[in-house]
């Protein structure tokens, strides 16, 4: 183990966190708010991945294929309108299908959110929306090795995650702590009939929240498939990732913003440091590769067995 | 004046009527089975029997979670992790077993010949390995409620489906199976690849009888004592504990008889498809099983039968729209719960609504 190498695992880390969290700041945020699983997260996540695609190849920037990259200022763009395009989205479907049930038992709005996600991935998969075949996204980004520095490789794709999800999760912080609606938003949290009575509109504050997860999710989903490819046609693939970054945002305290990334850099931290040191060190056994997933999904349920309301949240305590 | 005992004596019924009462509706849980294997299964053709088989397993899968999740009120999504585990434990005990005592991968025997009683072994087995799981799974209740319970279930579910990837090669060559011990071949699941050549002993007597045993099981649960506890921890657990219900045992009570009947129906379902493959029991099959149960109604047993036959039948019978089905069957999903969020039946049973006691009404007269 030399440092260089730990060092290079550490960058790859932030990465895979950075991503975690962006999808977990969804999560996180209709749960604080409407206190209820958002099941079809997943697919704005996939969605975003894919109408990124599709507005890229509409612009023509992957006409060229491999050979040719798109040019700087085509990342950008396709990321704020894929982001403006998911929050409609977001909003959208809670208007039409969370909202006739904001009073209903919160069972029925989880299978609700079943159908919409169900929808959704088959809906992606018609072979006018999406189709079912695998694609790729990476001209848009040139993922050169900008320096090496002390043997670490420093890549774009790595520090373009990095920074743009720590200038994300900023912003949102900003607007949760430091504005009006952000005011709102934690009112309605708290209490959403009182902070009804004091004048706040719940129905817009709903909105803003989805729009605003719906957004951080078609950034994650993008970065997701830069990083990947787009191997994973619109359907039910995506929901693993869901339901890890989901784990995120439960293990650091569900409805909590900071709780949401410390959670993501946790469970990224067991995905990519257990997968350079300790599956490496046993070579001869390689189902031992595959217990990633029992590693998540043991620190969740270690996680709500001693400290339910997550690492960073607060305990409620129950009234009779 | 009698003494308290003597009078209480006098109220016990006699011992043979009593046990003959008690064991009647399942001699004749038996003897639906045996009319579906022999009368309705040939009458109706190989397609719909195959439906039915499905529509048997769906009952009885969704019948044992709608314990957990409508009696219990305590909301699991990892209904497929017990199916799952009790596939394993089946599908190792008749596929070896098979290997090991009959010489041969395939079904062997008539009607509850040796290799039938073979496969009804397996079925205990799975139940009885699947209910110690239900039991693990159902300790947490102790501490969790509502969504936090639910997401431990689904990472039991996962951490489930990950083991089940992980297990050794299945040696399928009937020479190389011979010569290592049952209990050396339990690792041999089949990992990722799924355990394949399950001998298809599934047959309709076997899923309806499970079922129907599974059906009467359920309705005396639900009008007896311990029923009423049952309700009583998803009303309001705080009144429950209260009035003197030991709302820890009822809560892993029902894990673990949710568990024993959903082991059995992986069982059923893995000597069905004649294959178990980790990711078809995932996630996305511990979901569709809840759906049957909400659409059916929590708690309501004609309910849960209902859905599980609505939403068996119809993907079949719109089969021919191939994409735009699933499409859909969401929209139907959303709509119903907007419209009503309690599902068909509600809470109620069929003989309890008003439309059947004026059907019934009308019939006497």
């Amino acid at each position: 183990m030399s440092g260089s190498d730990l060092l290079q695992t550490t960058i790859n880390f932030l990465a895979v966190g950075g991503l975690y969290a962006l999808i977990a700041l969804g999560y996180t945020l209709v749960y604080g708010i409407l206190r209820f699983i958002n099941f079809a997260h997943s697919d704005i996540v996939s969605w975003g991945a894919w109408i990124a695609l599709t507005v890229a190849s509409a612009a023509g920037w992957l006409a060229s294929g491999r050979a040719g990259m798109a040019p700087a200022f085509a990342l950008p763009c396709v990321l704020l309108v894929t982001m403006a395009v998911c929050a409609a989205m977001g909003v959208t479907i809670e208007r039409l299908a969370y909202r006739p049930l904001r009073k209903a038992p919160r069972l029925n709005v989880l299978i609700t959110a079943i159908g919409v996600s169900l929808f959704l991935q088959n809906v992606g998969l018609l072979n006018k929306v999406f189709g079912n075949r695998p694609s790729t996204i990476s001209a848009l980004l040139q993922n050169d090795v900008l320096a090496t520095v002390g043997g670490v490789q420093l890549r774009l794709f790595d520090l373009l995650t990095i920074v743009l999800t720590l200038v994300l999760v900023v912003v949102l912080e900003r607007i949760v702590y430091g504005t009006r609606m952000g005011r709102a938003m934690r009112a309605v949290s708290f209490d959403e009939r009182v902070a009804s009575l004091m004048g706040v509109n719940v129905n817009v504050v709903v909105s803003v929240t989805f729009a605003l997860g719906s957004a951080l999710a078609a950034a994650g989903g993008i970065l997701f498939a830069l990083r990947n490819d787009l191997r994973m046609t619109a359907d039910a693939s995506w929901v693993l990732l869901g339901l890890k970054a989901f784990v995120a945002a439960v293990v650091g305290g569900i409805g909590n913003v900071r709780g949401a990334a410390a959670g993501a850099l946790l469970i990224a931290f067991v995905e990519v440091f257990v997968h350079r040191y300790v599956n490496a060190a046993f070579p001869d056994k390689p189902w031992v590769g595959q217990l990633q997933d029992i590693y998540v999904f043991g620190i969740l349920i270690l996680v709500l067995l001693f400290k339910p309301s997550g690492l960073l949240g607060k305990a409620v305590r129950e009234k009779v | 004046m009698k003494g308290l005992q003597e009078r209480v004596a006098a109220l016990r019924p006699a011992l043979a009527p009593a046990v003959g009462k008690s064991l009647l509706p399942f001699a004749v849980a038996v003897l639906l089975a045996f009319v579906m294997d022999k009368i309705i299964g040939p009458g109706v053709g190989a397609t719909w029997s195959k439906i039915l088989l499905d529509v048997g397993i769906a009952i009885l899968l969704a019948g044992s979670l709608n314990v957990i999740n409508g009696y219990a009120g305590q909301f699991s999504i990892g209904h497929a992790g017990f199916m799952l585990v009790g596939g394993y434990a089946a599908a190792w005990l008749t596929f070896y077993g098979s290997v090991h005592w009959f010489g041969t991968k395939e079904p062997v025997g008539g009607f509850l010949g040796n290799g039938q009683l073979l496969f009804l072994a397996g079925c205990m087995l799975a139940g009885v390995i699947a209910s110690v799981f239900g039991l693990v799974v159902g300790l947490p209740t102790l501490r969790l409620r509502g969504d936090y319970l639910a997401i431990v279930t689904l990472g039991f579910g996962e951490i489930v489906r990950v083991l089940g990837q992980i297990t050794a090669r299945q040696p399928k060559n009937v020479a190389a199976i011979k010569e290592r011990t049952m209990w050396d071949l339990a690792n041999n699941l089949g990992g990722a690849e799924g355990f394949s050549q399950v001998p298809g002993y599934t047959t309709l007597f076997f899923v309806y009888l499970f079922a129907f045993v599974l059906l009467v099981l359920v309705y005396r649960l639900k009008y007896s004592s311990q029923g009423r506890a049952l309700l009583a921890v998803r009303e309001n657990e705080i009144a429950a504990e209260a009035m003197g219900v030991d709302t820890t045992r009822v809560k892993v009570v029902a894990f673990v008889f949710g568990a024993f009947f959903a082991g059995i129906g992986g069982s059923l379902y893995a000597h069905q498809v004649g294959a178990l493959d980790p990711k078809e029991l995932g996630f996305m099959k511990s979901i569709d099983l809840v759906i049957i149960v909400v659409i059916g109604g929590m708690g309501s047993i004609t309910g849960v039968v209902l859905g599980a036959a609505i939403l068996v039948i119809l993907p079949e019978v719109f089969r021919q729209f191939a994409d735009y089905r699933m499409i859909a069957y969401a929209l139907a999903l959303i709509l119903v719960m907007i419209l009503r969020p309690q599902g068909i039946m509600g809470v109620k049973e069929l003989w309890e609504t008003s439309l059947w006691r004026r059907l019934v009404a009308k019939v006497k007269r």
